[in-house]
Order: C-alpha cells, then structure tokens, then sequence
C-alpha cells in the first residue's frame, strides 16, 4: 500500500477527516472521537511506524499531534483538538501501543485524559506511591533498586518483582533527571537551542545537535555546504563508534569479564582522545551548529583520525575474536533479554535494539538525509533478539561506521562549513539516526528564529519503554546484563 | 581463561604518569578559556555569560567555543586540566590521605560529566592506583561527588545520600551545571545553594584527569587553584 492508497483507504472508512498531501508528507485533521481509529488503521493495517506524540495549544484548544512514518517513510500526522474546557480525548494505545508512554506524559503534563487509557496520572513527576504488585505468590516482593545505585550509573529506579532469585517483572520508574530542556528552548534563539540539544544526552551529543540542526535548516531553506554535509556524517559516525564501544565496554564489565572490559576501556578512551584532538571537545560539542559547522576540519587531521579508528577497530575484532569464544561470557548473554520482533515493533523499538530483534529499520538507509543517500550504508541485522544479538549488531555497526567514515572523508572535497541561516518562521521535523536509534526533532521557529515548540521523541524513550519486555522472568544476577546490552541514556529520555 | 591473561599482558601499561609526572597526550581535555576579552561582541555571544571586561568566570564555561569560533576571537585557552578549586580548610585529614571511598550521584545530568566519571576506571587513569575507590554505598563514602544540575526529583535523594554518609565527608560539584546554572539557564538550582560544595571542578565536562586532580586536591596531594565559586 503506498500513500496515496493509504489517503484514499482514511478517507474511505473515515469520511469525516479532512486529509491533506503534501511532498513526503499526509496531514490527517480529525475529530477526537475517530482519532483511535486513523491510528489503528495506519499502525496495524498499514504498518507504518509510530513515532510520536506532539502536542500545542492555542487560546481556548489543547491539540494533539501522533506522527507516524508512512509506507515510503513519509510523514502522517494525525491531529485532534478538544476545548480546554473538556479536557479529553480518546487513548489510541489499545490499538497503538507505542503510543503509551507518550499519552502517558501527554496527560501528565497537559492534564488532560486519555478515555481508555489504562494507567494515566504521575508519570513525569511522580510521587513515591506505593507500587503496585500483581504477583500473588508465597514470599512474593518488590525488590527496589536507585535511584542511586551501583558504581557510577545514571539515575533510574527500577521496582523487580520477585519470589527471590527468580524476577517475574521489572517496571522501570524515570523522569528522576526530567531537566525540561524542551520547556527551556522556548524563548531563546535558534543559536543557542542547539546547546540545549546537545545535552539531551551527552554522549551523543553530535547526532542530536544534527538532528535540531536539521530541523532549522530546513525551515529556513538554508544549503548546508557539502563540505559540512560529508563532515558532519563523519562526526556522526565517530560518534557512533565511540558510543559503542562504551555500550560494549559496559557488556563486558557486566558480564564480569574484566580484562575484556579494561581491553574495550583502552579503546574507548583512544576513540574520546581521538574526538578531542580533532574537535578540540571529547564529546564534540560546540561542532555543529545551524548553517553547517563552527570548525573547519583539516583534512590530514580527519585522515589521521580514521586511520586511527581503523586501528581501533582491528583491534576490537581481535577482542571480539576471543569473546566469541569464551563460553563463560556467552553463557550469560545467549538466551538472556530476549526482545521478540513482535514486541520491538508493538512498544515502538529503534536502534540497535530493534536491529538485534530482526526489524531492520534504519533511517539512514529508509530516509536518507546529509549525505547518507550518496553513501548508502548497509544496515547490520540480527534476528534472535537476545543480549548476544544485540552485541553482535553493536560490533557490526562499528565496522560499517569505519567505512562510513572515510567514505564521507571521501566525498567532502573543498569548500565552506558554514552558510548563513536566514530567519524564517516554520515548523519542521527532522529524523536522524543516532546511536542509540530513531531520533525526531520537531521544532517550530517565529519570523526572529527564535524557538516556540520543541519536541524530541528520542531513542532511549522508546527503547525504555519496551524494556520490559526484556526484563521478565529472569534470574536476579542477570540484570546488570540485560541493563548493559540495552545501551540505553536515562537523561536522554527523561528530557 | 589464559588467553585472556595473555592478552592483558600484551596490551602492556598505558596508564598515565600524571600525578607523577607530567601528562601531555592529545585529546585529553577540551581546555578553558584562560583569560577573557574586552571585546563586547564577544562577550556579549558567551551564551552563559562566563566572559566579562577581561576576566573569565572559568565555572560558568559550557565549551560551546563560540568566543573562539564563531566570533573568531583569539582567546588563550588552557588545554590543561588542573582545574580544581578547593577550600584551604576542607582538605580532608591525614588518615584520609592514601584511600578514601567515592559515591558518584547523578543529580541531572546528561551523561557527558558521568562518562568521564567512568573513565576514571579505564587503564589510561586507573584511579585504583591512586587510592580512590568507587563505592556503591553512601554509607561508606567519604566524598560525594555531584555531577549535573539538581532537578527538582533529584533534589530529595540529594538530600538523603548527603545525610547517609558519616563524617568527615566532602562535596566535589563537577561540571558547570552543578557549579553555576551551566546552559539550563537561571532556573536551575545551584548544588552551592543546597549543600556547603568543598571542591569545585569546572568543564563541561571536566575531563578525567581534572577530576583526579580534584580528589588529589582534597586529599592534600596537590595544591588546588583559587576558590572562584559565586
């Protein structure tokens, strides 16, 4: 079914919407009431993707907005508004239930209702109330773990139900580190919002400057230099493999193999040094910027540095060479977190995650952008779904990112990193894929650019959001594990 | 298992000679502005107005390079990183001095300031050899270490670890966002505000051998720099 299909099928069973195409996207205005049953349609029968939940208001409505990507990975918004005076609308996570967090945080923030919703109320800022057990079992309890918990570990709260060394369930409690940056960027100018993006999560700083970057840039029409374009893929991919190389030092170290975990630490602190030699920061911040980059980099520094990552990533194969076949650290990983392809794509996985569970979506390769429809990177898969999948899709994806990298080095040539922004008013989205997944910045711009509505579905929220999936019916000293084959940031989705 | 050893032995040491001696790789740290500028255009873009006539308020630097980059302006950067600033009568006693126990709390941060944490496990810093040790429990810790801005959520459990540990204990604030607003801007709450902070390491983040020197500083080990906490 492509998407004109699609817009016939809506309008046929929902005659009442009023549907408008535009280039690469379908906009759906309904009322509330058919609202749950555009998505149903568009999430189960069409198979599109769900990203996310956006919301606006205005002098007496409160709306709503559900993004999906379409069957060409066009965008489809659905929206519905309500009086603010009848503050509800009709939960769509009984059909869609990707969408349930997100309507969770909807309800919490805007303080509406979702009719239908089983669990709305403190999300965001909860309260320590009692949890709630479901397990009625002889010697049945809560296990609670953090907020502040283990060595050094970002700050989470998880509730294991238990009936001692076996857990039954894990419900995971967020919103500790929630620094509402979405909040925070209205107001300021389009300039400085991009240092907010940045610490949605530190780690990955450059894709999600890129991705609010993207957003701008295409609101103001504005033509990065291909010079930045290619530059700004070979950051990015940097980043990925530094990114990973943490995920897999983490594995490692949870698996208690600590020779493999300092091994993979040397080469994570090589790939921070080689991103500060070449960036001047650690982390890359302060590189991208809208319009381009705020650095020119020199070619033989960028040339140096893959070469660098190359050896890296020799050596890292070498690593994974005697991982393989230590039977000590694949007992714990094979088996262990399994993620089935039918939850990873009912709770809206992404990323790596999704990637190690057979659904092989990447939106570099489904929706190019920068440069990635000229280096049409292939996209490793895995179907098992377990903590050893997953780490094979972390090693997989590294070596794919060397050859990104210098192909991009490749394609850069002479010329600007930088091209004047002009300021326009808009709204647009923008997906990148970061390394922990599916990023999408939506950002809305007044005629001064500066920034009115924020929104970033991100990776960590939707993989968080599934994680439960993974975490059921394990034994009690496998946690740390599956926690560490997942990768995932608390401040990237916390916000 | 043996391969393992035997891997582990090839690898051979790569551990850092600071304290020491001098440590000097590249990459190391993303630098501080060292002295500041009159020019008002520049000042004036500093989005955390760390820059005024001249001076740097080194604690509110985000190392966003804009007065060096986008503003073009020649700054003198410090691509050092013995950063720290310790109170003289904070320094922790001599019994401390060889090995002290660190609870690290996230109190809102993006994860930057919490992975060079980490690092300070990894072969290149090894801080083990130093003496410092991470523990799981604030019960045993005899210095808390805060990296990011305190949320509101965050606050209470603070509050809690705070008083769980035993005396004497220290605050080390790491990052501009625990130390000044960093980027979140006015509202955000400053851990100086809520706990008396002993020790204060700038950067955004504070590269690992910037932490080190603060847990030296607080031990006595090294001489820490000026007090410059607002």
């Amino acid at each position: 079914m492509d998407i004109s299909q699609l817009a016939e099928n809506i309008h046929e069973f929902f005659p009442a919407a009023s549907l408008f195409s535009g280039p690469e996207s379908l906009n759906i205005t309904c009322d509330k009431n058919v609202a749950p049953g555009v998505c149903d349609l568009l999430f189960n029968r069409a198979h599109c993707f769900f990203m996310g939940l956006d919301w606006g208001q205005q002098a007496d409505e409160i709306h709503v907005i559900y993004l999906f990507l379409g069957p060409g990975n066009e965008y489809i918004e659905v929206q519905t508004g309500t009086k603010k005076t009848d503050p509800v609308f009709y939960s769509v996570s009984q059909a869609v239930h990707a969408a349930d967090w997100y309507e969770r945080e909807a309800a919490h923030v805007l303080g509406v209702d979702f009719t239908g919703h089983p669990k709305l109320g403190d999300f965001v800022t909860h309260n320590d109330q009692p949890p709630t057990r479901v397990l009625d079992a002889e010697g049945a309890f809560i296990m609670p773990i953090g907020p502040v918990f283990s060595g050094v570990a970002e700050s989470i709260h998880f509730r294991l139900e238990t009936i001692g060394e076996e857990v039954i369930r894990t419900v995971p409690k967020l919103f500790y580190k929630r620094r509402n940056i979405e909040d925070l960027a209205v107001g300021r100018t389009s300039g400085d919002v991009v240092l907010l993006a940045e610490r949605f999560a530190g780690t990955t700083a450059i894709s999600h400057a890129l991705g609010y970057c993207m957003a701008v840039e295409s609101i103001s029409g504005t033509d990065v230099p291909k010079r930045a374009v290619f530059l700004r893929v070979f950051l990015a991919e940097m980043e990925r493999i530094r990114h990973h190389l943490g995920v897999i030092e983490g594995i490692c170290a949870s698996t208690g193999l600590g020779v493999a975990a300092s091994q993979v630490a040397v080469l994570h602190e090589e790939a921070l040094r080689i991103t500060g030699t070449v960036t001047g920061h650690r982390y890359g911040f302060g590189m991208v910027v809208p319009g381009g980059l705020s650095l020119d980099l020199p070619d033989d520094a960028c040339l140096t540095a893959v070469n660098q990552v190359d050896d890296i990533v020799k050596r890292l194969e070498g690593i994974e060479r005697l991982l393989v076949k230590t039977t000590t650290f694949l007992d714990r990983l094979e088996d262990v977190g399994v993620v089935t392809k039918t939850d990873a794509l009912e709770h809206g996985m992404v990323g790596p995650i999704a990637r190690a569970s057979g659904v092989c979506a990447d939106c570099r390769r489904s929706k190019p952008y920068g440069g990635y429809d000229v280096l049409r990177p292939e996209i490793p898969c895995e179907q098992e779904g377990d903590g050893f999948a997953r780490l094979r899709v972390f090693f997989a994806e590294i070596r794919q990112s060397t050859v990104l990298m210098r192909r991009a080095l490749e394609n850069a040539g002479a010329g600007p990193v930088f091209s004047r922004v002009t300021p326009k008013a808009g709204m647009k989205t923008a997906c990148v894929e970061s390394p922990r997944g599916l990023a999408v910045h939506r950002v809305r711009v007044d005629a001064d650019f500066r920034v009115q509505h924020y929104r970033v579905f991100s990776p960590s929220f939707a993989n968080w959001h599934g994680f439960h999936t993974a975490a059921e019916d394990f034994a009690f000293q496998d946690f740390p594990i599956i926690l560490a084959t997942f990768g995932l940031s608390v401040a990237e989705s916390d916000r | 298992m043996s391969r393992w050893a035997l891997k582990g032995l090839k690898t051979g040491v790569v551990t850092t000679s600071y304290p020491g001696g001098d440590e000097r790789a590249s990459g190391i740290s993303p630098g501080l502005p060292v002295s500041g500028t009159t020019n008002q255009a520049v000042i004036a873009a500093c989005p955390v107005h760390a820059l005024d006539n001249g001076g740097v308020r080194r604690n509110r630097c985000i190392d966003c390079y804009r007065c060096a980059r986008t503003q073009g302006e020649n700054m003198a950067w410090d691509r050092g990183f013995e950063w720290a600033q310790v109170k003289k009568e904070a320094v922790l006693p001599a019994p401390f001095k060889h090995a002290v126990n660190i609870r690290v709390l996230d109190a809102g941060d993006c994860g930057a300031c919490l992975s060079e944490i980490e690092q300070l496990n990894n072969p290149y810093y090894n801080m083990h050899r130093l003496g410092f040790f991470i523990t799981p429990t604030p019960r045993k810790a005899d210095i808390l270490i805060v990296a990011g801005t305190i949320t509101k959520q965050m606050r209470p459990v603070l509050m809690k670890t705070w008083e769980a540990m035993p005396t004497p204990k220290r605050l080390i604030a790491v990052g501009a966002c625990a130390l000044t607003h960093g980027v979140f801007g006015q509202d955000s709450p400053v851990l100086s505000d809520i706990l008396p902070v002993d020790v204060a390491i700038p950067g955004c983040p504070p590269p690992p051998l910037a932490i080190i020197h603060g847990l030296l500083a607080i031990t006595g080990r090294k001489p820490g720099s000026d007090w410059e906490v607002e």
